[in-house]
């Protein structure tokens, strides 16, 4: 159905009027170009488009857009477009904008070949591979000057962030970790219920907790928070310029801000995964007795003996193996960290799905050297 | 006399793409040096290879005569600690209060007492009318502010260069005179040799001793010379265009 506020009007020889009445402006919507596309069609002895426009016609750069639509098609077909008759400030308008746009096709955007990306992606793994490389032995050069005491970083940044990623992480580590307990506990409690050996509940909890459990569990919930705050931070200041700053005043920005976080952070690990293996006894110990009906102190009884040295030394490798993990995605991944919003919304990212891949890796890898060895 | 800063055929680039090909001048010592041209045209990749953040394709830098990319990191090291740098965004340290970021380079590099070092940080942030701000963290303050801050944290080792990165860029017209004086003030009262990368016109005219006209399409210095002097001899449409805001001979557009 033809529009109203568009009439055609063929009054002139071989010139087809448009007549334009009403509200033209994006809000109001604009009836479709082809319509005068189809009129040009069926009447092709048409040389001339002209404009006849009401009193009431209100527009804006909708209007526009449907000129310049205009103008191509009657390009096309060497129609004449006439443009007395429109209002002086849409002439004017029309004159601004280019008479042709160019597709300006971005380079990223240039179709690259098959071997052109594999090649790129080899080339890419070599990169990173290097700059990972170059930044770790950065960090120990950091610490080789920390050991001898030459190293440059402000002690209260370093207690600022032992204090964020430690103390301030327990209450979110106690009720995690204090649940993973009592998840044990059930599920230890339906398969050894069977045997009618319930007490041994108190082996799992213990032995599980101590020997991995509390370590992973920790780890996740530290690379959720503080390696994620660690890449965060450190992307801003790149953003913000303040690494330049660092470098141009000849402060080394690992050992300024790279180091205080790993060395708060490998301190605080352990300590962390002492005390969630702490919490997961006592989840586990606390459904026991309440829900299960053990008694407290056979119970507390079985888990000093199952828990041997060994399974907390190898739970403290873990955390400590972890906390280096963290630690170091989180600060590659801020120093990486490209100079956008979006770029340090990536290296948050990047840096969790790192540490949190890294720690699986890690955690098998030390399980299947302690099989070997026989821990 | 030896000019304090010679640029030598540099060759720059960012992220691989060349910007800037066989590039020459030479800054006086003491003298208001700006560096100017359109967006895109290399400007803050020179001034990242002038401070020591990126290393040049091909050429040399030389400040005071000594090499400063064709020598080891350390020995580039002494010739930065010379320097003090401005950032756009004054790039305060955000951790770290006013006072305590204009301190930092004052406890790497200075033989003060713990308490002289607090005196002269107060001291480079009253000079910037920012005294009363001292324990203020660098969120808590506007960009103006924020940008007087990186210069007293710039000026902290009295430095023989001064590097400026868009000095008035988002600064309201005020602000921007008032860190123009203070760009003329160091100059007048130290002798520093400052490095200006800027393409607002006013400054340009209001602090330019002398002044080099990048451009992006020949990768290389189209103009160089006193502002004024460029603005009534150049016969250059590209230089008098950039100097007028293209009102005066024909842009090209």
């Amino acid at each position: 159905m033809p529009s109203e506020k568009l009439v055609f009007d063929y009054s002139r020889p071989k010139t087809l009027q448009l007549k334009i009445t009403g509200d033209w402006q994006l809000s109001a919507g604009l009836p479709p170009v082809n319509e005068v596309s189809v009129q040009l069609e069926a009447n092709t002895d048409i040389e001339q488009i002209g404009f006849i426009v009401s009193e009431d016609f209100k527009w804006d750069s909708a209007f526009i857009s449907f000129l310049f639509k205009l103008y191509d098609i009657s390009g096309q077909k060497k129609i004449q477009l006439s443009t007395q008759g429109l209002p002086a400030h849409v002439v004017k308008l029309l004159k601004l904008a280019p008479a042709q746009i160019k597709k300006i096709i971005p380079d990223k955007a240039i179709e690259e070949s098959f071997l052109d990306k594999i090649g790129g992606r080899v080339i890419g793994i070599k990169d990173a591979v290097l700059s990972v490389l170059d930044f770790l032995g950065d960090i120990f050069l950091a610490f080789k000057r920390f050991a001898a005491g030459k190293a440059f970083f402000r002690k209260d940044d370093f207690l600022v962030i032992v204090q964020k990623c430690g103390s301030d992480a327990l209450g979110l580590v106690s009720l995690i970790t204090l649940l993973v307990g009592v998840i044990l506990a059930f599920i230890g409690a339906i398969q050894l219920k069977m045997f009618g050996a319930q007490i041994y509940i108190a082996d799992i909890v213990g032995i599980a907790m101590v020997r991995v459990m509390g370590a992973i569990m920790t780890a996740v919930l530290v690379s959720g928070r503080t390696g994620a705050s660690f890449a965060a931070e450190l992307g801003i200041m790149q953003a913000n310029e303040e690494i330049d700053a660092l470098k141009t005043l000849g402060v080394s920005p690992v050992e300024f801000l790279v180091m205080p976080r790993v060395l708060a952070l490998v301190i605080m690990m352990p300590l962390l995964t002492l005390y969630a293996d702490l919490m997961g006894i006592i989840g586990g110990f606390t459904v026991s007795v309440t829900v299960l009906g053990l008694n407290p102190v056979e119970y507390f009884n079985h888990t000093i003996t199952a828990v041997k040295l060994s399974n907390l030394w190898l739970g403290l490798i873990h955390s400590f193996v972890f906390g280096i993990i963290i630690a170091i995605s989180g600060c590659y991944r801020g120093m990486e960290c490209e100079r956008s919003s979006a770029g340090v919304g990536e290296a948050t990212t990047s840096a969790v799905v790192t540490s949190i891949t890294a720690i699986v890796i890690a955690t098998a890898v030390i399980t299947f050297v302690c099989q070997i060895i026989g821990v | 006399m030896e000019p304090a800063v010679e640029v030598k055929n540099l060759d720059l680039a960012y992220n691989n793409f060349v910007v800037m090909r066989g590039l020459n001048f030479n800054i006086k010592k003491g003298e208001v040096f700006v560096i100017m041209g359109g967006s895109g045209c290399g400007k803050s990749t020179l001034l990242k290879t002038m401070i020591g953040l990126n290393s040049p394709q091909a050429g040399e830098i030389l400040y005071n005569g000594l090499s400063f990319w064709n020598i080891d990191e350390q020995e580039r090291q002494l010739i930065m600690r010379r320097f003090g740098v401005l950032y756009q965004g004054g790039a305060l340290w955000s951790s770290l209060t006013l006072r305590e970021n204009v301190a930092l380079p004052l406890q790497l590099y200075s033989n003060l007492s713990v308490s002289q070092i607090q005196d002269v940080a107060l001291l480079k942030l009253g000079l910037v009318g920012l005294g009363d701000y001292a324990d203020f963290y660098p969120a808590e303050l506007s960009g103006g502010m924020k940008k007087r801050a990186g210069l007293a944290r710039a000026i902290a080792l009295d430095p023989e260069f001064i590097f400026f990165d868009e000095p008035s860029a988002g600064l309201d017209p005020l602000s921007a005179k008032m860190l123009d004086d203070l760009i003329l003030d160091l100059r007048d009262n130290l002798g520093t040799t400052i490095v200006v990368v800027t393409h607002e016109l006013a400054s340009i005219f209001a602090i330019g001793d002398n002044a080099v006209l990048l451009d992006a399409d020949t990768k290389g210095a189209i103009a160089q010379g006193r502002p004024e002097d460029l603005l009534a001899n150049s016969k250059d449409p590209r230089v008098v265009s950039f100097l007028t805001r293209g009102e005066k001979q024909g842009a090209g557009r």
